[in-house]
């Protein structure tokens, strides 16, 4: 066991807490000198809440002084992407157009984290409004890719991949509407999961598209993604697509790490071309060590997927142009008065804010959004792109016949340089090709590092795709390749990511 | 724009003389559930501005909406009442337009699967006749915001220098019920409106969905019309007319409508399509905002919501709850009670048909109960404009009084006129109708022999009379009742004092 408490893994941690060999004052203290130290070169945090942070974490302290009966987790310190709503804490979503609104309610997810007694560290960074793969699109500038800092950490949940990567948070919260949780994931060298859509409440989670969001846990290790799984998912009245039915055993799978017998589908149409080779050759690495884990491997085809991407794009802008439509400066956030008009009217107002809050991309997806949804063009772009979803459905459906779970390469390359593709939204949407069906098809996926990409040394991502609520396949794959592939290394893959203090100082 | 002086407009005969009306009514109603459609926010009306709001119908980030149970038994039932179909599976969706009273910058209402489709409502007419209107949908939403324009003069937006906002009303759970075309109605069409309306009001009042008061909004009715040359059969164009808050204003409304639309036709000239806003105090409409058939909300199934998809069974557990519809109910009772057509009509405008059924209920018969509530107290009522049930409840007078005033009549105690007496002490509020017989010494006399001395003194004094009945003249037994009556300071029976009369001239 690692004595560096910024090293530990939140299950370590959980013992340390339990046992009574450190207090959560400590652990808490370490991280946030930690931040102290690297984040202004990973720059994953855009609000840090120390002073809550340690409130929350003398109070566990006291808690667990007093006898309480207390969450395996409580004292464990947690970051929060900005897109989730915090009481007294600022939430921005990456956006001008929040900047200063302080939420008045928590998020399901965030009372969850409170209620088992984690302090919330800050705030991650996004890609505004969580539209994008690289963090460039927040409105606050950057985060960075502890492996390289002139690379992306992934997006949208850059912040959090970063966080957790760069030690300075053991877990954290993500969300996932194309892959926002996986692709960082993959690019940094850490662990995420998307639960299956109502898996995880919804409520306070800040609308990019309804239909395919879903909000889950980040880490370094498949464990405790599966122990922070278990904190926010479960059914919650407040969230109306939430699903009424227990939470999957994500925990115990993750324990018993067991995939003999299990029949591992390899999806034809994101394998091979299109892929990084040094990518593709970790993804057959990672496939042989299940084998050798006892897993039998199948080969599936989900011709459908070709249409995801497309169908993609037209589902999630037109979502988000009516879900963002609220942030008009009436009741909250940034409000700008159009220069040059006397006493402007409401409507002025509203598109002078707009026009000043929104980023370009965020304007993109709402235009492309509000044709795609306008009368005369709703059937041939939303209309088919809905029935292209429930094609990809049922290519899941098919495949799950045949297959307990699916794997993929998590995304195409490894980490791309800042700035790579910032002009070419196009190259930048296709970062998402193995994620988005997941989301369309509303199933979980997870992902977890598989290697280095020989061509770059950077890491390279592994996906774990089931069917709805069997949320726990993905945890018992993960867990047994994590354990081979650690063993093959000799230690975690992160062990040899740049000390970031000597980058720092 | 001028809001006291009108377009040209012919008179309604004019119009009606070249041109049929088409009209389309929609009729948006507040439900009367304890709180809103997608939150746990309560409902009352008349709070402090925004004390009834939340994450959810304030629309912050973040916050999802959760459908209300009771509000979708309520519009399940009113779509029975109204003898729709109901949907076995349909949806929410958004309606996208930027308005600073909306929250979320679209409403959550239902656009191509509404709870409820394809019913009718039967309505009586003056004349007697049923008009049967056609239901289209009705299908459930949500209320915005209320804008309060500060600054101007007419508290409108123009000329106001700013405006407040307030969310209270902001989700409160809305149906919206749109009839057919209403077509063939031709100079009945202001009647069919108005009757329309009072009998949608009526069912609904009865179904205890909503308090239906239009005064407050939570009724609020819009008309469509447009006019086609007489016996044509393609519809013009349409004006919507809003805010029309008032049964008296519905049928107004539309005879204003038919007139200026008829003098435009008329003159050459072409109906915009557009909205109107209707001025109950100069009785006339102005032109609202210009609405072209392109007006694109950019509908969408609401995806944060799962299909509404009510199972059969419930429907019809619901089906049961419904009340016996108020025509139905008029008609039973009119049977029962035994009036004519012209009494049944007085006591429903009066808004009797309750107590009156209340009365007979408690032992009286329905003439009496007729008789009683709709005389002295009614026209008290009517003084202090009021309307008798909530009079009477004030004063404290029940049906019970009514029972009890009758049993004094047919015992024999009072006569009629006695028996009004008592009912206006019980008004003035001396006690029961037997408390003020007593106070007051109301009683007939039951003593014979005063009687019989008082009609043989009346008899010696009105010689001529009393020849004339001897000879058969009977009916001049009139004048010397109302004699003995004077004799006996009213308080003898009449019909007793007849009997004696004819029997001392030899006619008994």
């Amino acid at each position: 066991m690692t004595t560096d408490l910024t090293r530990a893994t939140a299950a370590e941690l959980a013992d340390l807490l339990g046992a009574g060999s450190v207090s959560s004052r400590e652990v808490t203290r370490a991280l946030l000198d930690r931040t102290a130290a690297v984040d202004g070169a990973v720059r994953s945090y855009l609000h840090v809440d120390e002073d809550g942070a340690l409130a929350a974490a003398d109070d566990v302290d006291r808690r667990r002084a007093a006898g309480e009966e207390l969450h395996a987790l409580a004292g464990v310190p947690i970051a929060v992407k900005d897109v989730m709503a915090t009481r007294g804490l600022p939430t921005t979503c990456g956006s001008r157009i929040l900047e200063g609104w302080v939420p008045p309610y928590d998020a399901t997810v965030v009372r969850r984290l409170r209620e088992a007694g984690m302090p919330i560290l800050g705030k991650t960074n996004m890609d505004e409004f969580a539209m994008g793969s690289s963090t460039e699109h927040s409105a606050f500038g950057p985060s960075h890719n502890p492996w390289d800092l002139d690379r992306i950490p992934g997006g949208s949940g850059g912040g959090s991949s970063s966080v957790v990567a760069s030690f300075q948070a053991p877990l954290a919260i993500g969300t996932d509407t194309g892959g926002s949780i996986r692709q960082p994931a993959a690019v940094t060298g850490t662990v995420g999961t998307k639960p299956t859509y109502g898996g995880v409440s919804r409520y306070g989670l800040v609308a990019l598209a309804s239909s395919l969001d879903q909000a889950g846990p980040c880490s370094r290790t498949v464990l405790d993604s599966a122990l922070l799984h278990e904190v926010i998912a479960g059914h919650d009245p407040m969230d109306s697509t939430s699903v009424d039915a227990p939470v999957p055993a994500v925990v115990e799978a993750a324990r018993r790490a067991d995939v003999s017998g299990m029949r591992i589908g390899i999806v034809r149409e994101l394998t091979g071309e299109g892929f990084q080779p040094g990518v593709q050759a970790r993804f057959d690495e990672a496939v042989q060590h299940l084998v050798d884990a006892g897993a039998e491997v199948v080969e599936v085809s989900c011709p459908s997927f070709t249409y995801a991407l497309a169908a993609y794009y037209l589902i999630l802008p037109s979502e988000a142009s009516s879900n963002l439509a609220k942030f008009d400066a009436m009741r909250y956030g940034l409000r700008v008065t159009p220069d040059g008009i006397d006493a402007p009217s409401a409507e002025q107002v509203m598109a002078a804010t707009r026009d000043a809050g929104f980023g370009d991309e965020v304007k993109r997806r709402i235009i492309l959004g509000t044709y795609a949804l306008s009368s005369g063009y709703y059937d041939a772009y939303y209309g088919s792109a809905q029935k292209v979803r429930r094609l990809i459905a049922d290519d899941f459906a098919a495949a799950f016949e045949t297959a307990d779970v699916l794997v993929t390469p998590t995304a195409p390359t490894t980490a791309f340089r800042l700035g790579d593709k910032l002009d070419d939204p196009m190259a930048m949407y296709l970062n998402d090709i193995a994620t988005i069906p997941a989301n369309l098809a509303g199933i979980p996926g997870l992902s977890l590092p598989s290697g280095l990409a020989d061509e770059d040394g950077l890491p390279a991502g592994f996906q774990v795709l089931a069917p709805a609520m069997a949320d726990e396949r993905l945890y018992s794959v993960g867990a047994a390749l994590e354990a081979r592939l650690a063993a093959a290394w000799g230690g975690p893959l992160l062990d040899r990511a740049p000390d970031l203090t000597e980058v720092s100082r | 724009m001028s809001t006291t002086t009108g377009e040209r407009t012919l008179s309604f005969d004019e119009a009606l003389a070249s041109f049929d009306p088409v009209m389309g009514l929609e009729v948006h109603v507040e439900l009367g559930t304890n709180t809103k459609m997608f939150c746990g926010c309560p409902t009352e009306f008349g709070a402090e501005p925004n004390t009834q709001v939340c994450p959810v119908c304030l629309g912050l980030p973040g916050a999802l909406p959760v459908v209300n149970a009771v509000a979708v038994e309520s519009a399940i039932r009113i779509g029975l009442a109204l003898n729709c179909s109901i949907a076995e599976w349909c949806r929410f969706a958004r309606k996208n337009y930027f308005y600073p009273d909306m929250p979320k910058n679209f409403q959550t209402s239902q656009y191509d699967e509404p709870i409820a489709f394809d019913g009718y409502l039967d309505v009586e007419l003056e004349d007697g006749s049923t008009f049967r209107v056609e239901i289209e949908r009705a299908h459930m939403e949500e209320d915005t915001g209320k804008s309060l324009h500060v600054g101007g003069a007419t508290g409108r937006i123009h000329g106001a220098t700013h405006s407040l906002v307030d969310y209270n009303r902001a989700g409160i759970p809305l149906i919206e019920i749109v009839t057919k075309p209403i077509v063939a109605t031709r100079e009945k069409a202001p009647e069919v409106a108005k009757a329309y309306v009072a009998t949608l009001r009526d069912l609904l009042k009865a179904m205890d969905v909503s308090d239906v008061k239009m005064e407050q909004g939570s009724m609020r009715c819009d008309v469509n019309l447009s006019l086609m040359p007489r016996d044509g059969d393609t519809f013009g164009t349409r004006t919507e007319t809003k805010n029309v808050n008032s049964l008296r204003s519905v049928e107004r409304a539309v005879r204003y409508e038919i007139g200026r639309h008829a003098a435009v036709l008329t003159d050459g000239g072409s109906i915009t399509q557009e909205t109107r806003h209707w001025h109950e105090d100069t009785g006339i409409t102005t032109s609202g905002r210009v609405k072209s058939d392109a007006e694109d909300y950019r509908y969408f199934p609401e995806p944060d919501l799962v299909p509404v998809a009510p199972s059969r069974e419930t429907v019809e557990a619901l089906r049961a709850t419904l009340p016996e519809p108020p025509a139905a109910r008029r008609k039973r009772l009119q049977a029962d009670w035994g009036y004519s057509d012209l009494e049944m009509r007085d006591v429903v405008n009066a808004g009797l048909v309750e107590l009156v059924e209340d009365t007979v209920a408690a032992g009286a018969s329905p003439a009496a109960a007729r008789k009683w509530w709709s005389g002295e107290i009614a026209r008290r009522a009517n003084t202090e404009g009021e309307d008798v049930p909530s009079y009477a409840a004030r004063l404290g007078v029940t049906p019970a009084h009514v029972v009890e005033l009758e049993g004094l009549v047919t015992s024999g105690r009072l006569n009629d006129s006695m028996a009004r007496q008592a009912w206006e002490g019980v008004l003035d509020g001396e006690g029961t109708p037997t408390a003020v017989a007593d106070a007051r010494g109301l009683e007939l006399v039951q003593d014979t022999g005063a009687l019989e001395s008082a009609v043989d003194a009346v008899i010696a004094a009105n010689p001529d009379v009393a020849a004339k009945i001897r000879d058969g003249k009977v009916q001049a037994v009139g004048a010397l009742i109302g004699q003995v009556m004077r004799e006996m300071k009213g308080q003898a029976d009449a019909g007793a004092a007849r009997a004696i009369i004819l029997e001392r001239l030899g006619q008994a």
